[in-house]
């Protein structure tokens, strides 16, 4: 089993990716799919975004070292791909903050223990705003009590209760969970129609 | 009170509610392919668990196959290693595998139904969105990523949050040179590519009543791309009639049998939907995209919209950035709008009924100079179809090329790709920045008649003038 590792909040700076709807093949390009691991994703997320952009965060130095990402609506958008949130967990983020996500990306996310929280638009803008002005500032997104705090600022974040269940109590990996009380499973599966012949 | 398919579905493969609230979800039937589970594999190994239920997972390859030349070993190293390792966790496991040398390989979406494996009132899931494809029969079949791969490998379960249900109800009737596919980017853009986010999507009214289940197909399959996981379609006679016959369907009484069950797990009259939205099909003209999600449509009627004349400052960066991507002009007329590939293939629109649609609109035509056209059948049994149909002619008289069944150009993990800026009429699912495999290429989504009327005339042109 995977170690159990509870998590109440993730402390680090941040990187703004501003813009809305930012699909997982920009995240990562499927090209990069092409592996039958997850090493080395982290070094091409958003590779085709920074070679289009030369003033992409990702490519901006100021930015190294942060761990939460700020995003607008719907991020990562598109494909089931895993390897999303694999890529952005590997360069470093610990904790995504954004408008909305993709809720195939959310589930993604969560099951790998990265942690998104929602906030209005208002409060990205000015999460965003702020961090772009001093990249250095510290964010604390408090999973327990679902607030992002700066020094200066306290604002709220929405976690779904079950997911917010999940990082406090350790237990966002959830095969020992699913394999617990197999039996019921069993039981289940045996009285389904197309298991057992119609 | 009466209940949805989604509601009597979920409650029937329920196991238990989780400590953190989430529903235990059992999974009838899991698809695999190469490219979200080879890490899968890897952690059950690391932690010394198995696969509990071999028989309730089936496999094919389909993303990283060559169209062209699919002699082994690939010539893409990386292709044959994701290859070599599906094989030997099927073997290793015995899961069943529509390996490329039978003639059932194809893309999963394809051969799933094709092969009577997805049936009504199943919950279906796979490493890939566009898993809710197999709504089209009343399934709940949604995608999901490696990790969860791996506990449905697992316990061939899932730890998943309930959806809320929005009824669309498309009316009237389609008409001539008007399809599913339409039909589903006319949805998209009304309700946005977030708008299903938290929902699943349940088609209905008369024009979802008349098409056949290839079409039903097509629309399930983009439910995603307007952020719904799921979409469905309550199973009717047209879903039976479908299943009938399919190797794995169930034969004779059995086959009675499923059928009460299947019909029983439909919607119920007088269930309840969290939302209800109402389009007219006989006013849905073709349509094609224009920008970098599937949400940016209009009917090839329309022009290219000005984001200077929009109301919402949100919606007017949104169009800029994507105007600025396609390097196309404001208020230009969508058709018209030059060419340099034409592709009928993908998950979306890969399926008999589309080649032979595309087929109706490429015979007796050449396709214009300037354009590299192909199709690729969305699986070996299309493919050989087709060819006893001679369509596979048509198209090669035409100056098509005629592939082998995989992904190609939908996404770039196989030699199918566009190269540069180029312009590509598809018959697939995203028209994301860089989706077809060049950074800067650039996709024009629409039906696939749509893109064999682009494919001859070098230009996109309403298919309706040609048929």
């Amino acid at each position: 089993m995977s170690e159990i590792k509870a998590t109440s909040r993730i402390d680090g700076t941040a990187i703004p990716v501003r813009g809305n709807n930012i699909d997982t093949d920009r995240i990562i390009p499927a090209r990069f799919l092409k592996s039958i691991t997850f090493e080395g994703l982290g070094d091409h997320l958003f590779e085709d975004d920074r070679q289009s952009m030369p003033n992409h965060p990702f490519s901006n130095p100021s930015y190294a070292g942060a761990s939460i990402l700020l995003a607008n609506e719907n991020f990562g958008s598109g494909s089931s791909r895993e390897h999303a949130p694999q890529a952005l967990k590997r360069w470093g983020i610990d904790a995504c903050i954004g408008e909305s996500f993709s809720e195939i990306f959310l589930g993604n996310a969560t099951t790998i223990g990265l942690p998104c929280a929602t906030a209005s638009a208002a409060d990205i803008k000015m999460l965003m705003d702020a961090v772009e002005q001093t990249p250095a500032t510290r964010l604390s997104l408090r999973i327990d009590a679902l607030l992002v705090e700066t020094a200066q600022l306290s604002q709220p974040v929405v976690i779904p209760a079950a997911i917010q269940e999940s990082f406090l109590t350790g237990q966002w990996d959830a095969t020992g969970l699913l394999l617990d009380q197999f039996d019921q499973v069993r039981q289940l599966a045996a009285a389904l129609p197309y298991v057992k012949g119609y | 009170m009466g209940q949805t398919l989604l509601e009597k579905v979920w409650d029937r493969h329920t196991v238990r509610r989780l400590p953190n609230g989430q529903t235990q979800l059992f999974i009838g039937l899991h698809f695999i392919h190469e490219v979200t589970t080879p890490q899968a594999f890897d952690m059950l190994r690391q932690r010394g668990i198995g696969v509990a239920f071999p028989e309730r997972t089936y496999a094919t390859v389909d993303h990283i196959v060559p169209t062209v030349d699919q002699q082994r070993p690939f010539a893409d190293d990386l292709a044959e290693a994701m290859m070599s390792a599906l094989e030997r966790n099927v073997r290793e496991h015995g899961i069943r595998f529509a390996d490329l040398a039978t003639d059932r390989q194809g893309i999963v979406h394809v051969i799933g139904p094709e092969l009577g494996l997805t049936h009504p009132g199943v919950t279906i899931a796979c490493g890939d969105s566009h898993t809710s494809t197999h709504g089209a029969f009343g399934a709940v079949a949604f995608g999901i990523g490696t990790s969860q791969v791996r506990d449905v490998l697992a316990s061939q379960c899932l730890a998943i949050d309930p959806l809320k249900v929005r009824r669309i109800v498309i009316d009237g009737a389609l008409g001539e040179g008007v399809y599913a596919k339409d039909v589903i980017l006319e949805i998209i853009a009304r309700l946005g590519v977030k708008g299903g986010v938290g929902y699943a999507y349940e088609y209905a009214g008369a024009v979802v009543e008349q098409m056949a289940m290839d079409e039903r197909m097509t629309m399930c399959n983009m439910s995603i791309e307007g952020g719904a996981r799921i979409g469905y379609v309550n199973p009717d006679d047209t879903t039976f009639d479908y299943l009938s016959g399919r190797p794995f369907a169930p034969e004779g009484e059995s086959f009675e049998r499923a059928k009460s069950w299947w019909r029983s797990m439909a919607s119920d009259d007088g269930a309840n939907y969290d939302d209800e939205v109402v389009i007219d099909g006989s006013a849905i003209a073709p349509r094609v995209t224009w920008g970098i999600n599937p949400g940016q449509s209009v009917s090839v009627e329309e022009s290219i919209p000005d984001p200077t004349k929009m109301m919402s400052s949100k919606d007017a960066a949104e169009t800029s950035e994507a105007l600025e991507f396609m390097g196309f002009t404001a208020g230009a007329p969508i058709s018209g709008t030059k060419i340099d590939v034409a592709f009928v293939g993908s998950c979306t629109n890969s399926r008999l009924s589309d080649i032979r649609e595309a087929a109706r609109v490429v015979r007796g035509h050449k396709v214009s100079s300037h354009v590299k056209a192909l199709v690729v059948p969305g699986s070996k049994s299309v493919s050989q179809a087709a060819e006893t149909e001679g369509l596979d002619v048509v198209f090669k008289e035409a100056g098509f090329e005629w592939r082998g069944a995989g992904c190609s150009m939908c996404l770039a993990m196989n030699p199918d790709r566009l190269i540069g800026q180029e312009v590509c009429a598809s018959s697939s699912n995203r028209n994301f920045k860089g989706r077809q495999g060049s950074p800067t290429g650039r996709t024009l989504l629409m039906s696939p008649a749509m893109v064999a009327a682009a494919a001859i005339n070098g230009a996109v042109v309403d298919v309706r003038t040609l048929l």
